[in-house]
């Protein structure tokens, strides 16, 4: 690969209370690539998203956003946030806002996007995920199937570079989670670079260019997710492999 | 929606005997239930009217608490104080609501850098909402003008910072349980986006805290309007210290409740108002209405 990757994360280490999260972790996602992380609760996944995010901050090693150093306490975090989406497990969308507040709040305040135009461009994206006509409902009064939708659209809104998504199927009910599914495997189509923390193997399965197992705060095995999530080379990703299957999530 | 209704498109639908037999059961009860209150109210009413009117001393409380003729004459100067109390109680809301929310935004703020500011508002709040209003009153009105310096504001003025300072606090309080009720999740969702710790506050936070919290704001408001009164202690009449004047012309207590009454009715609106805004929000972003 010439070109930088989107995001180079080098020798993160993170520890909460002096228990280590992440252990020196290595990770770069190249531009239009999908990684899927996997691995049990507590091995890290999510941390790793918040230290991207810089919404925690490591305590050693460096994150690279198109190899500039992000991690640099010098560097103004409210800038690399607006270049990064961010889509949470409990949706967290703003429920004194409509949706289509929710959705062009990014837009005009942070990247002073002309109002009519912000609207016009959310519009735009709530169409394409078929939630226009809800436009101006708050969001508790959706399913959340489509405020999760919507979440990923308030991401999408400011065109970030890199999209990280924190189990974003987890609080759904089964029936609703196609549909969310269905609009991340629309953004791998159209080359959106992410980075996916996920339980969900048969999606991570659809939509990874690479799954990288995590356990202990390191990535312990990667590949194509033919390779990983099939013929597992690690008796660990075995082992936790086995226990989804058991539990019959896969 | 009325039970009776049968929608248009569903001809074919006939209530079961069943459901006729329930909704029969339903509106019995309805009937009674109504029945049953209008009674108890009365008995209750007629119990306390015969109690009270029947007393050995009613005519004298009746004279001396409710006569239409004191009533009447001490109305205007009531009126005229009441009007005070009314200019300073805007006054003093709006400066004690600016003073409350500044101070808890400072509190709320994170980093060493802030110290200062944290440290002094936190101190602030401890401060004030220990002090007694009148001490805080006496101080302002009384040992401020006695500095003499030139370009001392009037004794109303006076009053009122001392109004607003003691009422920021305590509303810096209720305003900084708001804040600290917002999910930390929703900062998380804005600072994601790329919004300031300044933009997360004003355009997630803040919204969502004061619609929390906005009966409790208007409690201490309430509190407000009855200690703006306090400021006659330093000579401006107010509506109570106007009643207690005629009260004392006209050796009658019949002022004081004039002045009460018209006191309820000023919180009225304030009340309702806030009530219907709070409702409103609630009805339009909650998926079940009101709850």
């Amino acid at each position: 690969m010439t070109a930088d990757p989107v995001l180079s994360c080098q020798a993160v280490r993170k520890t909460f209370h002096g228990r280590p999260v992440l252990h020196g972790l290595d990770l770069d996602v190249a531009e239009h690539e999908v990684v899927v992380l996997i691995g049990a609760s507590g091995s890290g996944k999510s941390t790793l998203l918040r230290c991207v995010n810089l919404l925690e901050t490591v305590d050693d090693g460096a994150i690279l956003l198109d190899g500039e150093e992000i991690t640099d306490p010098r560097h103004d975090a409210d800038r690399v946030r607006a270049r990064i989406g961010m889509v949470f497990q409990s949706y967290n969308l703003f429920p004194h806002l409509t949706v289509l507040d929710n959705v062009t709040l990014a837009p005009v305040r942070v990247h002073r996007v002309h109002k009519a135009e912000a609207r016009r461009r959310a519009l735009e994206l709530l169409d394409r995920v078929g939630l226009a006509d809800r436009a101006g409902e708050y969001p508790d009064r959706l399913s959340g199937g489509q405020q999760q939708r919507v979440a990923i659209v308030r991401a999408l809104a400011s065109s970030p570079r890199l999209i990280l998504l924190d189990e974003v199927t987890s609080a759904l009910d089964p029936e609703l989670v196609g549909e969310v599914l269905a609009l991340i495997a629309e953004l791998k189509r159209e080359g959106t670079t992410m980075l996916i923390a996920t339980h969900e193997m048969g999606f991570a399965r659809q939509v990874a260019d690479r799954v990288c197992f995590l356990d202990g705060g390191r990535i312990v095995e990667q590949g194509p997710p033919s390779r990983v999530l099939s013929e597992p080379s690690q008796p660990r990703t075995r082992q936790f492999l086995q226990r989804i299957v058991e539990a019959g999530r896969l | 929606m009325s039970t009776t209704e049968t929608p248009a498109h569903e001809d074919e639908y006939r209530p079961s005997a069943l459901a006729v037999a329930r909704r029969g059961y339903r509106r019995r009860q309805t009937v009674r239930s109504v029945l049953l209150a209008a009674l108890s109210t009365a008995v209750l009413g007629t119990v306390l009217a015969v109690a009270v009117t029947g007393s050995p001393g009613w005519e004298t409380v009746r004279g001396s608490f409710l006569s239409l003729s004191v009533a009447r004459s001490s109305l205007p100067a009531i009126l005229e104080g009441l009007w005070l109390n009314a200019r300073l109680l805007g006054a003093c809301a709006a400066g004690a609501l600016l003073l409350g929310l500044a101070t808890a935004v400072l509190r709320s703020l994170r980093g060493p850098v802030a110290f200062p500011l944290r440290a002094l508002a936190a101190s602030y709040t401890y401060a004030f909402r220990g002090a007694p209003l009148i001490i805080v009153l006496y101080v302002l009105v009384f040992g401020v003008p006695g500095l003499r310096l030139t370009g001392t504001p009037s004794v109303l003025v006076l009053g009122g910072i001392a109004l607003v300072i003691t009422y920021g606090a305590y509303l810096a309080e209720v305003f900084r349980a708001g804040i600290e009720s917002v999910h930390p999740s929703q900062r998380a969702a804005a600072r994601s986006l790329g919004l300031t710790h300044r933009q997360t506050m004003r355009h997630v936070v803040l919204p969502q805290a004061v619609r929390r919290v906005a009966p409790a704001l208007l409690n201490d408001l309430v509190a407000l309007q009855k200690d703006v009164g306090l400021i006659s202690l330093a000579g401006p009449i107010d509506a109570i210290r106007a009643a207690q004047i005629s009260s004392i012309d006209s050796f009658n207590y019949t002022p004081y409740l004039v002045a009460g009454v018209l006191f309820i009715l000023m919180a009225a609106p304030l009340i309702a108002v806030t009530d219907w805004v709070t409702l409103r929000a609630a009805r339009r972003q909650n998926a079940e209405g009101t709850t």
